[in-house]
């Protein structure tokens, strides 16, 4: 069965794949979602064959085929479903199904959907391969392979340079986390003999008290870069808001819901590893709190409507990796999840608005949507709520166990630093969430809702997608079927408000699955991560009620600036311009890379290529050849073909013969 | 029957020159004669391959000697013998040189119109010469088929190739050659000794395995004898840095040339060394074991920060061969049954993803005439059917997991790493790299606008060309799914090669 969960997508990724360029972009659509509903079946079929049995062997194991196997190295293409992974599995099938839906309706006038779907579901082969697989190598081949996907749809519209250069450089990002990850488990073989997920914990618990803590520690902390690289954290979080160049349903499902998890899920799969390193668990949740509060400031600036999501993702998977880092593994957990709901909420909620205003990415060019596309705006609003923390809403529960955890740990004053910090973005993000709302929804529009989309030197359009069609004249009207005959703001069809609908429930009631002090959730996940949901003291209502009005005071001044006294936001971004400036440029990390670390190496590459190869070894090389063609040019000099030469040379010689015969005979 | 399983070796070595024979006599003047010589060089291939899988079917995977061992006198004064046998190493190799043959071939139909019989003929020949050294097991019979393979792929280069073919090709033939005289000389030296120590003049690799060659340190006869036959071998991987002779000879190489060339010539390096240096002079190469791991790390950084730069996508793909020709040399010096594997498997999978990278490029050549990066662009839109098949050969370069080269890459880095960390770090930034250099170069052909015009009406792959591909991207996925295909009949000839090298 866990072999069949992998096999739907990947049979919708060929079908499309292969003959995709004779479905249209409806048959695709239904063909990669029903290949991925088809998972989210058998997960839940799963899901319910793994509650059955007992609490002490939680687990179901298939092995599909022996993949490498070298001496006493072996290798088998194993699939695990454990508790952790019905977790991902649920999220990834459930969220993805209706991110695939709903592509189908976003996607309707792409040149090329098959091939969309196509990795789409590619896509979801991989990120099951990742949380399925039962040893490091299949979690690393899950792992490349949605880095893959990530790489092709960011580039998705590839004719665009730009788009292209952004899958690049998530391609080669990760892979600098990717090397850490390998030396990680090259550290752990050498260790243990052994990749799988319970021989290593086996052998962990065998060798209890007799290992190498230094090496161990090197090991977790090279796993940590390629979570870095994967989860996008300081320093290696630079590519996911480029990666905002792929389609918007892409940003949903890849760059929020579930890829940009796996570094988050990796350290929980090996958490019984990381909880003996605590140098590395606080490299974690440090790197966490600082990418949290970083990613945050930066959002608060942007005017990109997914660039704002997508630091705003950043800012949360820190949020995951302080609960990590502070060994509170469910707590990550469960604000992954919820995150999930959220973000892929939010994302496609964005995504929605760009459908509706013909490619507009732009705030300050939206505003006053809120009348032109309701359900969106509704859906918007609670996915803003949510991750606002607002009471009993999803994001409100999953932040404060965070919160708690992070006070409550045992790590002396790095507890309350790390809580304070936290405490501080939630803060923030509940700003510049309601700063992104108001901006967007509220207020009075700032284009012409009669003639936006009508004119193709509309001020987005020149830098739009003109090569896929999306939204742009030829045949929209047709296509959508929603009946407006004019080119102007429009709501969404029902394919794509559907899918906001499910998940702004989800986003409202997925809570409940992590109360605080009776977390059905950390009991679930007992048997992978050894931890039950503590009592959580006094100190919990106190953390809790600072967050519930850290929560208001963000979203009111949010509000207040944004929709009571617009021009507040001005005259601050006056007073404060270098500050504004330097947060717009993202810290002008992205030049500080290019200028420290991709030119010069492009210099030292063309230095090694000029002058080393060609210069030194090569002309070496050539001067050997011209010694040998010197010492031929010499011995020529004798050779001249004049026969009296040779005479000479004859009688010098026979001369010489004779003379020492002669001196040989008179001695 | 008999007589077909007794000699299958020789059938597989000696088949395809002495088929091309034949060859000779045909007429090549009209284009459907050209047609007919063309298929039959590519069905005296095919049969080759054919013969070869019953060899790689029939082989004992248990047994970690030589197997189909074939001897005859030869030379009996000296002790040299017409001796030829298959061991798991070789009998993958032997696959992959009858595998690549007849794809080189189809690879070329249309781009050879002068000469067209002698090139065939001469392709055929290389592959005999390149089989033969594969099976040898009499160091002079080894030495003789070495350097004939050099006379075929010096014409190849120097009557097809391209504006600086004369350069090229004797650049190709005198680096080569130079480095194996020294062997020459080392070869004799041992022989003597063996004359010396046993009593008799031998040339059979068995008996010069029991010659016992005084070692101590740098200066003495074993280290000596070892950096002779490493020169020869370094020379063909072609190790850092001594590899100046690749990119020349790839560029002006035809396609089918630099086909073999990077598929299976290079191999011959690596090959020697597992074959020859390393069980002769066990402890000469682990003294000098060190050295060989760093220029094999060096090579692949340096290998993949060149090819970054390079403007030209052929001499991009021949740097690329530095690079991961370097993993093969990290993993055979780390001498641990992972590395090890791991180097043998990178060989053939460099032949399979760097001979189809190759192809590629000679297809956009055939189209386009130029291989200047700048030239192309956008080309995804104009022959989706070639980007897809482009981006698959591209990820298998980059060593994606599920393709062939993830396979090699790991385990040569997992093995490395066990005996030395740091370089095996070192050489993983190699994997960073190699996404640099491919990727950036796959962007600036395939994405993007079409900016020039002469892009603009290219032609997809044809049947033919989907033809040469389909067999190299079957092999990707195979390889990188299923390895345990080629390495479960490698392992035990690993595993006797260690214990043999070990002491």
């Amino acid at each position: 069965m866990l072999g069949l969960i992998l096999a739907f997508p990947l049979i919708g990724f060929l079908i499309n794949g292969i003959f995709g360029s004779k479905l249209s972009a409806k048959t695709a659509g239904i063909i990669a979602s029903s290949a991925i509903f088809g998972s989210f079946v058998l997960t839940a079929a799963s899901f319910i064959q793994l509650s059955g049995l007992d609490e002490s062997s939680r687990a179901i194991e298939q092995t599909l085929f022996q993949w490498i196997t070298v001496d006493t190295f072996s290798l088998p293409f194993l699939l695990r479903f454990d508790p952790l992974t019905a977790i991902m599995c649920s999220v990834v099938t459930g969220v993805g199904f209706l991110i695939h839906v709903y592509s189908i309706g976003y996607m309707s006038h792409d040149r090329t959907p098959p091939k969309f779907f196509a990795y789409l579901n590619l896509f979801s082969f991989a990120m099951l391969a990742l949380v399925l697989g039962g040893n490091l190598p299949i979690l690393f081949l899950g792992w490349e392979g949605v880095g893959l996907c990530s790489y092709l749809l960011i580039g998705y519209w590839y004719e665009d340079n730009e788009k292209a250069s952004a899958g690049k450089k998530a391609f080669v990002v990760n892979r600098i986390g990717d090397l850490g990850f390998l030396i990680g488990i090259f550290t752990l073989y050498g260790m243990f003999g052994t990749l799988d997920f319970a021989q290593l914990k086996q052998g962990v618990a065998a060798s209890a008290g007799n290992l190498d803590i230094g090496l161990l520690t090197l090991a977790t902390a090279c796993l940590f870069v390629g979570a870095m690289g994967k989860s996008a954290q300081i320093p290696l979080y630079v590519w996911l808001p480029d990666a905002m160049a792929g389609p918007t349903p892409v940003s949903a499902l890849i760059h929020a819901a579930t890829m940009v998890t796996a570094g988050v899920y990796m350290i929980v799969r090996l958490n019984f590893i990381f909880v003996l390193t605590p140098d590395t668990m606080m490299l974690v949740s440090g790197i966490g709190a600082l990418t949290a509060l970083f990613a945050a400031t930066i959002a608060i600036t942007q005017r990109d409507i997914k660039k704002v999501l997508a630091y705003s993702t950043v800012s949360q998977l820190g949020y995951m990796f302080v609960a990590v880092g502070v060994g509170a593994f469910a707590a990550g957990v469960f604000h992954l999840v919820t995150h999930a709901f959220f973000k892929a909420l939010l994302f496609l909620g964005s995504g929605s608005v760009i459908h509706g205003m013909h490619e507009e990415q732009d705030i300050m060019k939206m505003g006053g949507l809120r009348k032109y596309m309701p359900k969106t705006f509704a859906t918007f609003a609670i996915g803003t709520l949510a991750i606002a923390g607002f009471p009993l809403l999803s994001g409100f529960f999953s932040k404060d166990e965070i919160l708690y955890s992070a006070f409550s740990s045992h790590m002396g004053l790095a507890g309350p630093a790390l809580w304070a910090v936290c405490t501080v973005t939630a803060l923030l993000t509940a700003f510049y969430m309601t700063r992104l709302t108001c901006v967007t929804f509220f207020g009075e529009p700032r284009f012409n809702p009669k003639t936006l989309g009508s004119n193709p030197g509309h001020a987005h359009a020149s830098h739009a997608h003109d090569d896929h069609d999306h939204g742009h004249g030829r045949g929209h009207d047709d296509d959508h079927g929603h009946g407006h005959a004019k080119p102007g703001v429009h709501e969404s069809p029902n394919v794509m408000v559907i899918p906001l609908i499910v998940l702004a429930v989800l986003s409202i009631i997925g809570g409940f699955i992590g109360l605080p002090g009776h977390s059905w959730l950390a009991h679930w996940l007992g048997p992978v991560v050894g931890e039950h949901s503590g009592e959580h003291g006094s100190m919990a209502y106190l953390i809790m009620a600072i967050s519930v009005v850290v929560s208001f005071v963000g979203m009111g001044v949010g509000y207040f600036f944004y929709v009571k006294r617009p021009e507040v936001p001005k005259k601050v971004q006056q007073n404060f311009g270098f500050v504004h400036k330097v947060l717009f440029n993202k810290y002008y990390i992205d030049e500080l890379y290019n200028f420290t670390i991709v030119q010069p190496l492009k210099k030292v590459a063309q230095v090694c290529w000029m002058y080393f190869d060609v210069l030194v070894v090569d002309g070496t090389v050539l001067a050997v050849a011209r010694l040998s063609k010197f010492a031929g040019e010499v011995s020529r000099l004798m050779q001249t073909g004049a026969i009296q030469v040779y005479a000479v040379f004859i009688l010098i010689g026979l001369l010489a013969t004779v003379g020492y015969l002669l001196y040989g005979t008179i001695h | 029957m008999e007589l077909f399983t007794n000699h299958i070796v020789s059938l597989v070595v000696f088949g395809p020159a002495l088929l091309a024979l034949g060859l000779l006599f045909l007429p090549d003047k009209t284009p459907q004669q050209k047609h007919i010589v063309k298929s039959a060089a590519l069905g005296i291939s095919l049969l080759v391959f054919f013969i070869s899988c019953f060899l790689y079917a029939w082989f004992d995977a248990s047994q970690p000697g030589f197997q189909f061992v074939e001897n005859r006198g030869w030379i009996e004064a000296f002790g040299i013998s017409y001796s030829l046998g298959v061991d798991g190493i070789s009998l993958v190799l032997i696959l992959l040189t009858t595998f690549l043959t007849p794809i080189a071939l189809l690879g070329s139909w249309n781009a050879i119109e002068e000469k067209l019989k002698t090139y065939l003929f001469l392709i055929l020949v290389l592959e005999t010469g390149m089989l033969g050294a594969f099976v040898a097991l009499d160091i002079i019979l080894f030495y003789v088929f070495w350097e004939a393979m050099l006379i075929p792929m010096y014409l190849l280069i120097g009557v097809w190739g391209g504006k600086d073919r004369i350069y090229a090709s004797m650049k190709f033939f005198v680096y080569t050659l130079v480095g194996s005289l020294l062997m020459l000389v080392a070869i004799f030296y041992l022989m003597s000794m063996h004359k010396m120590q046993l009593g008799n003049y031998s040339a059979a690799l068995l008996d010069l395995y029991r010659v016992k060659v005084p070692f101590d340190g740098l200066w003495s006869a074993q280290t000596l004898l070892f950096l002779a036959f490493a020169l020869a071998f370094a020379i063909k991987v072609p190790l850092f840095p001594l590899h100046t002779w690749l990119p020349d000879a790839h560029v002006q190489a035809p396609t089918a040339g630099s086909v073999i060339l990077a598929g299976v010539l290079l191999k011959l390096g690596g090959y020697g060394f597992i074959r020859f240096a390393f069980p002769l002079f066990p402890q000469a190469m682990q003294f000098v074991a060190p050295v060989f791991m760093c220029l094999g790390v060096v090579a692949i950084v340096y290998g993949a920060w060149v090819a970054m730069v390079q403007p030209d996508i052929k001499k991009l793909v021949a740097y690329s061969s530095v690079s991961h020709m370097g993993f093969v040399i990290l993993g055979l010096f780390s001498l641990n049954s992972l590395a090890v594997s791991g180097s043998v498997y990178q060989m053939l999978n460099h032949g399979i993803s760097t001979g189809g990278l190759f192809l590629i490029v000679g297809m956009l050549y055939e189209r386009r005439h130029t291989r200047e990066i700048e030239e192309f662009g956008g080309i995804t839109r104009i022959m989706p059917i070639f980007a897809v098949i482009f981006m698959i050969v591209t990820l298998s370069s980059i060593a994606l997991p599920g393709t062939n080269g993830f396979v090699g890459e790991f385990l040569i880095l997992m093995g490395a790493y066990q005996t030395n960390k740091v370089l095996a770090v070192v050489a993983g930034t190699g994997v960073i790299f190699g996404a640099v250099y491919m990727l950036w170069m796959f962007q600036r052909v395939m994405f993007g606008p079409v900016k020039n015009n002469e892009n603009k009406h290219l032609k997809d792959l044809s049947l033919r060309e989907i033809c040469v591909m389909a067999p190299i991207i079957a092999a990707i996925f195979i390889m990188g799914i299923f390895p345990n295909i080629f390495l479960s009949k490698m392992d035990a000839s690993i595993k006797a090669f260690l214990s043999q090298v070990k002491v």
